[in-house]
C-alpha cells in the first residue's frame, strides 16, 4: 500500500529562556496510508496537537523527518512547501479564529484557489460547490465569520481544506469546539467526504469514544511519546498500557 | 425580558447615533480645514507678502477683517496662507510616521530574531530623545527649516507606530487564520497586505488621528522657538512669535495665527476621539 505520509523519529524541544526546556514530542514515528483514517489520542499536554502542527509544517521540527508521499518535507520552504500544501490542509480547533475577521467565508475558502492561478469567477463558482458539498448555501459564501455559528464555520473550515483536492486532511481537535449532535453532523460529512474522495485524515482528537468508530487506527501519545498503536477496538478493548486503561475508563465512567 | 433589553438598546442607539453625528461634524470640519489649506492660494483676499508701509499694525477693518501686523501685510490673507505650511505639513508628517513606523513594525514581527532587535532597539533609541532637545541638534546640524523641523519629529515620532504596529502584528501571529492563509499557499507579502493590515489599521489608524494635533502643537512650537518656518513664509507658531511683543498694544496680530492653532488642533483632536470611540466595539450594537 501507498504511504501517503511518513513520520520518522519526530522531535520538538521548545526552549523556554528561564532554563527548563520541554520536550513536547519526542522520537514520534508513524505512518499514513492513502485514504487511511488514522486518530491520535491523548490527554492534553500529551503532544498530539504538536505532532498535528509539524507535520503541517507550522512548527519547525528538532528532529526527525516527515515525508509527504515518499517526498521529504521536513525542512521544505517556499516554492516547495507551497506545492505540499497542495496535497496536506488543516482544519483547526477553533472554527470562528481559523477565519479572518475581515474576510468573509467565500474569501477564505477560496484563497488558496486564487493562490493556484484560478480567476475570480472560477473560484467563486467553485467555492459555491464546495459550501454545497460540506451542507452550506452559496449564501454563506458572502458572510463574515462572526455571523455564523460554530458549526457551520467549521463546515466552512473543511470547504476550505479540501478546496485545493488535498491527498491529506489533518483535522486538529475540528470537532473539540462544538456541542455534540453538531460533532455527529461533522463526522458523518468528513466519513461522506472521505469515502467520495478517498482523503487521508489524520485526526486529532482527546475523546477516545468518538473516535472509536471513525478511526481505522488510533495511536495513544503520552507525555510527547506513543505508549500504544492500534485498530480501535484492540486499543479499546485490550489496552496493553496502563495510561489507555486510564484513558478508556475516563470516558466509561 | 424584553422590558429589560430595551432601554438598553435605546441608550446604544442614542449613542451611536450622537457619535456618528460628532463623526460628521469634526470630520467635515477638519475636511473643510485641509481644503483650506490645499487651497489657501485661492483663498487670500491679498498677497500675504505684500507690504504696505502706510498700513502698519492697523486695526481689524473692513478691508482688513484682522488688521495688518508691523509690515502692514494682511492678516487674514498670513493666516490661511499659514494654514498651508502648518497643516499640509502636519498632515504630511503624520502621514509619513505612520506609513513608515508601521512597515519598520510590521517587518519586526514578522523578521524577528536579530531585526527585531536591532530596529527596536533603534527605536527605543530615538523615543528616548525629547523632541525640543532633538529638534534643536537637527536645527543645529542641518539648519531650521520647516522640512529640517518635520525631519526631527518624524524622527523621534515613529517609534511610536513601529511600536504598535509590531505588538498587533505579533498577537495575530498566532491566529489560526494567518496558519491557514500559509497552508493556502498564500506568499508572505500577500498575508500581510490581506490579513495583517486589515487587522492592525484600525488602532494605527486612531492614534495617527489623535496624533495630528500633537503634531501641528509641536510644529508650531518649533516655529515659535525659530527652528522651524522662516519667515517671511507665513506659518503660525513663527507668526506669533514675531509679534508676540504687540500683544499688548496691537493683540490682533498675535491672536489671528494663535487662534488658528487652537481652532485646527481642537478639531483634529476632537475627531481622533471621536474615531476612537467610534471605532471601540463597546459603542456598537
Amino acid at each position: 500500500m501507498d504511504e501517503i505520509l511518513q513520520v520518522r523519529h519526530l522531535k520538538k524541544i521548545f526552549s523556554r529562556r528561564d532554563g527548563d526546556d520541554i520536550t513536547a514530542v519526542d522520537d514520534v514515528s508513524f505512518s499514513l496510508q492513502k485514504g487511511e483514517k488514522l486518530a491520535i489520542i491523548g490527554e492534553s499536554g500529551s503532544g498530539k496537537t504538536t505532532v498535528a502542527r509539524l507535520v503541517a509544517r507550522l512548527l519547525e521540527p528538532t528532529a526527525g523527518e516527515i515525508l509527504l508521499d515518499g517526498e521529504d518535507i521536513t525542512s521544505a520552504r517556499g516554492t516547495a512547501l507551497k506545492k505540499a500544501y497542495t496535497r496536506m490542509q488543516m482544519v483547526f480547533q477553533n472554527p470562528v479564529d481559523s477565519f479572518d475577521p475581515r474576510c468573509t467565508l467565500g474569501d477564505g475558502i477560496s484563497e488558496s484557489l486564487r493562490n493556484h492561478g484560478k480567476s475570480r469567477e472560477q473560484a467563486a463558482e467553485m467555492t459555491k460547490n464546495l459550501l454545497a458539498l460540506c451542507g452550506l448555501g452559496a449564501e454563506f459564501a458572502q458572510r463574515y465569520p462572526h455571523e455564523v455559528s460554530g458549526g457551520q464555520c467549521q463546515r466552512a473550515a473543511i470547504a476550505r481544506a479540501l478546496a485545493i483536492e488535498p491527498e491529506l486532511v489533518i483535522l486538529d481537535e475540528a470537532t473539540s469546539a462544538l456541542d455534540v449532535t453538531v460533532q455527529a453532523d461533522i463526522l458523518a460529512l468528513l466519513n461522506r467526504l472521505q469515502e467520495d474522495r478517498g482523503i487521508a485524515y489524520l485526526f486529532i482528537c482527546h475523546d477516545i469514544a468518538l473516535v472509536q468508530d471513525f478511526c481505522d487506527r488510533i495511536i495513544v501519545m503520552h507525555e510527547g511519546r506513543i505508549v500504544e498503536t492500534g485498530t480501535p477496538d484492540e486499543v479499546i478493548d485490550s489496552p496493553r498500557e496502563e495510561y489507555t486503561r486510564n484513558l478508556i475508563d475516563s470516558v466509561l465512567c | 425580558m424584553n422590558q429589560a433589553i430595551a432601554p438598553t438598546i435605546r441608550v446604544q442607539n442614542v449613542r451611536q447615533n450622537r457619535l456618528q453625528r460628532k463623526l460628521y461634524i469634526f470630520g467635515a470640519l477638519a475636511i473643510l480645514l485641509i481644503l483650506a489649506s490645499f487651497f489657501s492660494d485661492y483663498l487670500c483676499p491679498y498677497d500675504p507678502y505684500m507690504q504696505d508701509m502706510s498700513l502698519t499694525k492697523a486695526a481689524p477693518s473692513a478691508q482688513h477683517w484682522l488688521g495688518t501686523d508691523r509690515y502692514g501685510r494682511d492678516m487674514l490673507s498670513r493666516v490661511i496662507a499659514g494654514s498651508k505650511t502648518s497643516i499640509f505639513s502636519t498632515l504630511l508628517l503624520v502621514g509619513f510616521i505612520t506609513v513608515f513606523g508601521s512597515v519598520i513594525g510590521i517587518i519586526c514581527a514578522w523578521a524577528g530574531k536579530w531585526v527585531d532587535t536591532v530596529l527596536m532597539r533603534l527605536s527605543d533609541m530615538f523615543l528616548a530623545f525629547p523632541g525640543l532637545v532633538f529638534a534643536l541638534a537637527v536645527a543645529a546640524v542641518l539648519g531650521g527649516g520647516v522640512h529640517n523641523a518635520i525631519f526631527a519629529l518624524a524622527a523621534i515620532s515613529w517609534p511610536k507606530y513601529a511600536r504598535l504596529a509590531r505588538s498587533q502584528t505579533l498577537s495575530l501571529q498566532s491566529a489560526a487564520f494567518m496558519q491557514a492563509a500559509k497552508m493556502a499557499g498564500s506568499s508572505t507579502f500577500k498575508i500581510i497586505r490581506k490579513h495583517v493590515i486589515p487587522n492592525i489599521s484600525g488602532p494605527i489608524l486612531v492614534t495617527a488621528m489623535l496624533d495630528i494635533g500633537t503634531m501641528m502643537m509641536e510644529l508650531a512650537g518649533l516655529s515659535f522657538l525659530g527652528l522651524g518656518a522662516k519667515p517671511p513664509i507665513p506659518e503660525w507658531g513663527s507668526m506669533m512669535s514675531d509679534t508676540r511683543n504687540l500683544l499688548p498694544t496691537q493683540p490682533w496680530v498675535t491672536l489671528a495665527p494663535g487662534f488658528a492653532i487652537f481652532f485646527s488642533v481642537m478639531v483634529f483632536n476632537l475627531l481622533g476621539d471621536t474615531v476612537r470611540d467610534y471605532l471601540d466595539p463597546k459603542n456598537r450594537r
